[in-house]
C-alpha cells in the first residue's frame, strides 16, 4: 500500500461520513438541539472563533507546560531510580499511589489547594499528575535495559557511573522515553480538560470548561465544534510527538526501520 | 610472566562454585587458549583477569602492573545507535583522547579489521563477522597489551570464523599482543594457540596444559597438516580423559 492510499483512505471515508451525516440530518429534520449538522457546527464555530481559540491556547498552554513538566521530572526521578535502589525501592509505590488514584477525585482538593488564587497552577499540576508516570515507568525500564557486556565494557576502560549513565544508558533509554512521551501527550491533555471541566466556571477559559458551558445551554452545534478542536489538538500533539521518534531514532532503532524485504 | 593467577576459586552467591584453586600463568605474547566444555568457568576466569569480577580466595596479579586491557564478547555488543566508527572510537572518547586523533586510530583499527568503507555503516547494516570485527577494532584501537575474548567467533559461520582466526593472528603477530581465548571448539584452539588450557567442569578446574609448537605464521594449509590433527586430538584427548 502505498503513501497515497495511506492518507486518501481515511480522508476518503471521512468525507463519506460527514457528507452522509449532513444529509441525513437534514433529510430527517432532526433538530439542532439534538444532532446539529455538520454545517452547523461550522456556523457555531465561525460564529464564535475568537473565543474559542483562545480557550484552544488556554488548553494548549496547560497541557504543554504540564507536559514539560511531566518529562523532566519523569526523566529525572527515573535517572535518580537508575542510580540508587535504595530511593527506587522507596519512592515507586508512592509514585503507584499517584498513578492509581483516579486524578478527577483528587482534582477538587487540589483546586482549593493550589488553585485557590491561580487556579492555572492547580491545572497544570492535575494535568501533570496524569502525564507523568507513563514516563517515569518507561524510562525506568528503559534505564534498566542496558547490555550487561557493554556496561562491563565501559567500566573496563574506566568509565565512572555518569560516563556509563550518558553514553550507554541514556541513549538505550531514549526509544522508551519516547514511547512514553508519546502516551503522556495525549494523557496530559485529557488531565488538562478533566482539570478545566472539574474547575467549572469563572476563571477557568480552556476548552473543558467551554463543552461544560456549551451542554448546559444545550448549544449542541458549539460543543461538536469544541471537540473536533480538542480531536485536532490531540492529532496534533500525537503527530509532532511521533515525528520526534521518527527523527530521533530512525537510523538504528528496530520500532521505525523499513523492512528491506 | 605478565600476568599469575594463583589458586584462585570463585563461589556465586548462589553458591555454585564457578572455579576451584586455579593457578595459571600467562607470559607476554602468549596466545593462550582456554578449552572446555560449558561450565568449566572459562569465560568466569576471564572475568576475574579483566578485574571485572573479583576472586572469593586467591589472588590475580600482574608483574609489571595491570595492562591496557580489552575485551571481546561471544556477541559484538555495539552500539546501535552508534555508526561503526564511533563504536570503535569508545575506549578513545573514555580516555579522552582528542576527537580527531581517536577518529584516526579509529579508523586505523576499522582498516586493519577488513572494515575500510563502513566507517558510517550502522551495526544493524552488518553481517554478523563485520559486526564482529568492529568489535575487534574497537578493542585493538585502544592498543592494548592484553587482549581477552570470550568465545567470539562462537556465532559466525565456518567461512566467516576462519577468516577471522587468520586475521586474528595477523593482528597478535603485529602487535606482539598477549591474548586470553576462550572457545569450546578444540579446532579453533589448535588453530590459534601457542598453548591450550584444558578445564574441566563443576567444579571449574585446569585439567592440563599443553604447549602447542607449530612455527607461525600458520594459514589455511595449516588446516591440513598431520601437525594440526596431531594437536587437536592430543586437546580432545585431555578432555576426554581427564574429564572422565
Amino acid at each position: 500500500m502505498n503513501m497515497l492510499w495511506k492518507y486518501a483512505l481515511p480522508a476518503l471515508l471521512g468525507i463519506a461520513v460527514v457528507a452522509a451525516w449532513q444529509g441525513a440530518v437534514r433529510a430527517l429534520a432532526v433538530p439542532v438541539y439534538l444532532v446539529p449538522a455538520p454545517s452547523d457546527v461550522w456556523a457555531a464555530f465561525l460564529g464564535d472563533a475568537p473565543s474559542l481559540l483562545a480557550s484552544l491556547w488556554a488548553t494548549l498552554e496547560v497541557t504543554l507546560i504540564a507536559f514539560a513538566c511531566a518529562l523532566v521530572g519523569g526523566v529525572a526521578l527515573a535517572v535518580l531510580f537508575s542510580q540508587s535502589r535504595t530511593v527506587e525501592a522507596m519512592l515507586y509505590p508512592y509514585a503507584i499511589v499517584l498513578q492509581v488514584t483516579p486524578v478527577v477525585a483528587v482534582a477538587p482538593l487540589l483546586l482549593i489547594w493550589v488553585g485557590y488564587d491561580h487556579v492555572e497552577r492547580a491545572l497544570v499540576l492535575i494535568a501533570f499528575l496524569v502525564a507523568f508516570f507513563p514516563i517515569l515507568s518507561n524510562t525506568t525500564l528503559g534505564l534498566k535495559s542496558t547490555d550487561h557486556n557493554l556496561v562491563d565494557l565501559l567500566r573496563l576502560y574506566g568509565a565512572g557511573r555518569w560516563q556509563i549513565l550518558w553514553r550507554l544508558k541514556g541513549p538505550t533509554a531514549l526509544p522508551y522515553l519516547l514511547g512514553g512521551a508519546k502516551i503522556a501527550g495525549g494523557l496530559a491533555l485529557i488531565g488538562a480538560v478533566v482539570a478545566e471541566m472539574v474547575a467549572g466556571s469563572g476563571t477557568a477559559t480552556g476548552l473543558g470548561w467551554r463543552i461544560v458551558e456549551a451542554g448546559n445551554r444545550l448549544e449542541i452545534a458549539k460543543m461538536f465544534a469544541e471537540l473536533t478542536l480538542l480531536a485536532l489538538l490531540g492529532i496534533a500533539i500525537f503527530a509532532t510527538l511521533s515525528a520526534v521518534e521518527h527523527a530521533a531514532l530512525r537510523h538504528w532503532h528496530e520500532s521505525v526501520l523499513k523492512k528491506d524485504g | 610472566m605478565l600476568l599469575e593467577l594463583d589458586a584462585i576459586s570463585k563461589i556465586f552467591d548462589s553458591g555454585t562454585v564457578a572455579l576451584e584453586g586455579v593457578s595459571l600463568q600467562v607470559a607476554e605474547g602468549e596466545l593462550l587458549s582456554l578449552v572446555g566444555p560449558s561450565g568449566c568457568g572459562k569465560s568466569t576466569l576471564l572475568r576475574l583477569i579483566a578485574g571485572l569480577i573479583q576472586p572469593t580466595a586467591g589472588s590475580v596479579s600482574f608483574a609489571g602492573g595491570k595492562p591496557e586491557t580489552a575485551f571481546v564478547f561471544q556477541e559484538p555488543t555495539l552500539m546501535p545507535w552508534a555508526d561503526v566508527l564511533t563504536n570503535a572510537r569508545l575506549a578513545l572518547d573514555l580516555e579522552h583522547v582528542p576527537r580527531r586523533e581517536g577518529e584516526a586510530r579509529a579508523a586505523a583499527a576499522l582498516a586493519r579489521a577488513g572494515l575500510k568503507g563502513f566507517e558510517h555503516a550502522y551495526p544493524r547494516e552488518l553481517s554478523g563477522g563485520m559486526k564482529m570485527r568492529v568489535s575487534i577494532a574497537r578493542a585493538i584501537a585502544a592498543r592494548p597489551r592484553l587482549l581477552l575474548m570470550d568465545e567470539p567467533f562462537a556465532a559466525l559461520d565456518e567461512p566467516a570464523r576462519q577468516a577471522l582466526n587468520d586475521d586474528l593472528l595477523g593482528l597478535w603477530r603485529e602487535d606482539g599482543l598477549t591474548i586470553v581465548f576462550v572457545t569450546h571448539s578444540i579446532y579453533e584452539s589448535a588453530y590459534l594457540s601457542t598453548r591450550v588450557v584444558v578445564m574441566g567442569a563443576r567444579p571449574g578446574r585446569v585439567l592440563d596444559d599443553i604447549a602447542l609448537d607449530q612455527p607461525f605464521p600458520r594459514d589455511e594449509r595449516h588446516r591440513f597438516t598431520p601437525q594440526f590433527a596431531a594437536a587437536a586430538a592430543k586437546i580432545a584427548a585431555a578432555i576426554k580423559e581427564k574429564a572422565g
